[in-house]
């Protein structure tokens, strides 16, 4: 069953068509990636589902409900919950205190709320850094706090706006980790992810962008071999030679 | 947990001290420094109102004198026109400052962001002057001056000496700052501090900023006019110019700034501060007319925000720093990740 549709999602700014009738199905309990060159309109789509945009046509349909007009914080209580790739974090406030936002959202009362938060803090390895000012920390932990935060408000649906992008290789290994725990205790993810390889070994479907348009949708070993998508990472020309070698220079 | 409870326990051992200060015959028979006393703790609460919607909240208001005007406006027209006693004109100066609140901010957090709310706030404070100077059922230019009645809790007048009124501002202490307190480690203390961190940050894990921003602006608005209403009847009598206007707004808010905002101790260093220079200034420099406090505010606001801007909170948590605690660590870069 689908957890969230895209159906025909169109998003212009003035001329500039951002995201051109894209549509696709994110399942209950997969990881789906969305990948795609800069500018692809990766974010954009992002925008729209949570509500922090309005698609200039078509419809978002989450959990049975037409999500498309409603404002971001319902799409949140209904429990899609995002992250931000340019991470924000509530700067005055202290880790803690962040992920006591999000985890409100769904607690009976105070106390519930700081179970809940303690627990996503312990999660995302962010323990020794609970009473720090969030402002202050580097920006790997800042990418944890956005995801411990999300986390904390109980979503059935997350969506990951590069949560790995500049972190170290360990820690995008531990990010992946993680990314695998979510999924096991029941939540679907929607990762969009810039480093092919963080998403590649994740992923149950990728759908990538190019240029605001779908190109291709499918399991990850049939996008790497997919033309269109090699050529939008690599360009055109490159990937006319890439084919012409692999064929023996029959392919135009 | 440890350190919360040791921080009520200060707060409460500090309102035990205060209600023990009457006791002292040398405060209690100089009636000038019962006198700023009680200005201190009136001012400390009008400014944790404040704090409110423009410390917690974030959202900057020019327009509490309005709020602040509306409930002793209340009191007085309860005890001046209508003969009874203040309580349920109180009330009622509550209900409307909240209802005014409500209908000014509506639209600036609906449709407007930043800084309209602040200029709109300061509109309201000038055309609520000028209407109350001419509304006659209001009293008009003359404003209201209270009848010799008698004096007790049942009418809050206090005739022979100020002890009544220093209780009742220390009770108006204990309730302002208790709700702030509560405030702090409630659902919506966080989520109105969301809502100043990042009002996007805020919406996608949930928060409806508008409902929490109105919300907190009402209930800063009732708190403000409660303390009008105290200020009219300690003063015994209200004409607009007294309590609607930029000067009376303006210290709202740098007492709060002075003091620190957003945070519980800020309003209440802020008036201990500022309302002892206001008032011996009053005192010494009376006679070169009026504004010579608001110049010694502007003054201080200077020096303590160039030096500080965090206020005298930021000023005492950077020398308990000081003293032994390390330092914060973890500076981190400001580098984001790639786009």
């Amino acid at each position: 069953m689908a957890l969230l549709e895209i159906r025909d999602v169109t998003k212009k700014f003035g001329e500039l068509v951002a995201n051109d009738r894209v549509s696709f199905n994110v399942d209950t309990g997969a990881i789906v990636g969305l990948i795609g060159p800069n500018g692809a309109g990766k974010t954009t789509l992002f925008n729209c589902i949570s509500g922090l945009m309005k698609p200039s046509g078509g419809r978002i349909i989450f959990d049975g409900v037409d999500i498309t007009d409603l404002p971001p914080y319902r799409i949140t209580r209904m429990g899609a919950v995002r992250t931000f790739q340019v991470v924000r974090p509530l700067k005055d406030m202290t880790v803690l205190d962040n992920v006591l936002v999000g985890a409100f959202l769904h607690a009976a009362g105070g106390a519930q709320a700081h179970e809940t938060a303690e627990t996503c803090i312990r999660m995302c390895n962010l323990t020794e850094f609970a009473d720090k000012t969030s402002g202050d920390l580097p920006i790997g932990i800042k990418k944890r706090l956005e995801l411990a935060r999300a986390l904390a408000a109980r979503p059935k649906l997350l969506m990951l706006d590069e949560v790995m992008a500049g972190l170290t290789s360990t820690e995008v290994k531990a990010a992946l980790e993680l990314i695998r725990r979510i999924r096991n205790n029941g939540v679907t993810l929607l990762i969009v992810e810039h480093i092919m390889e963080a998403i590649m070994p994740i992923a149950d479907k990728v759908v990538v962008l190019d240029g605001g348009v779908k190109i291709a949708e499918g399991p990850p070993g049939q996008i790497i071999k997919d033309e269109h998508v090699i050529s939008a990472y690599l360009g055109a020309k490159f990937s006319r030679r890439l084919q012409a070698g692999r064929e023996g220079g029959t392919h135009a | 947990m440890n350190i919360l409870k040791r921080k009520d326990l200060f707060w409460l051992a500090l309102v035990a001290a205060a209600a023990l200060m009457p006791a002292v015959s040398a405060v209690a028979s100089n009636s000038f420094i019962m006198h700023v006393l009680i200005l201190i703790l009136l001012y400390a609460c009008m400014s944790q109102a404040w704090n409110i919607i423009g410390g917690y909240g974030g959202q900057v208001s020019f327009g509490h004198s309005v709020f602040f005007g509306i409930g002793a406006y209340g009191a007085g027209m309860a005890v001046v026109t209508y003969g009874m006693s203040p309580w349920p004109g109180i009330l009622i100066g509550m209900l409307a400052a909240a209802v005014v609140a409500v209908v000014i901010s509506y639209p600036c957090f609906k449709m407007l962001s930043g800084h309209y709310f602040a200029i709109a706030t300061f509109a309201i404070v000038e055309i609520f002057n000028r209407v109350f100077l001419v509304w006659y059922w209001v009293g008009g230019a003359l404003g209201l001056d209270y009848p010799v009645i008698e004096e007790g809790l049942k009418n809050m007048m206090w005739y022979d000496t100020k002890t009544g009124y220093y209780y009742c501002a220390l009770a108006l202490f204990a309730l302002v700052f208790g709700i702030v307190r509560l405030l702090e480690g409630h659902r919506f203390g966080y989520y109105l501090r969301a809502v100043r961190e990042g009002q996007e940050t805020a919406e996608s894990l949930g928060v409806n900023s508008t409902a929490v921003k109105l919300a907190a602006m009402a209930l800063s608005a009732a708190l403000a006019a409660l303390c009008g209403a105290f200020f009219v009847q300690y003063n015994l009598r209200v004409d607009p110019p007294m309590v609607m206007s930029l000067d009376m707004s303006m210290k709202f808010v740098l007492v709060t700034i002075l003091g620190g905002s957003g945070t519980l101790a800020g309003p209440l260093l802020g008036a201990a501060v500022l309302i002892p220079l206001q008032e011996y200034t009053r005192a010494l420099w009376g006679g070169l007319g009026g504004g010579v406090d608001l110049i010694v505010f502007g003054l201080l606001i200077i020096i303590i925000v160039v030096k500080q801007p965090a206020g005298i909170s930021g000023i005492i948590r950077d020398i308990a720093k000081r003293m032994g605690r390390r330092p914060t660590a973890a500076k981190g870069g400001t580098s984001y990740g790639a786009a």
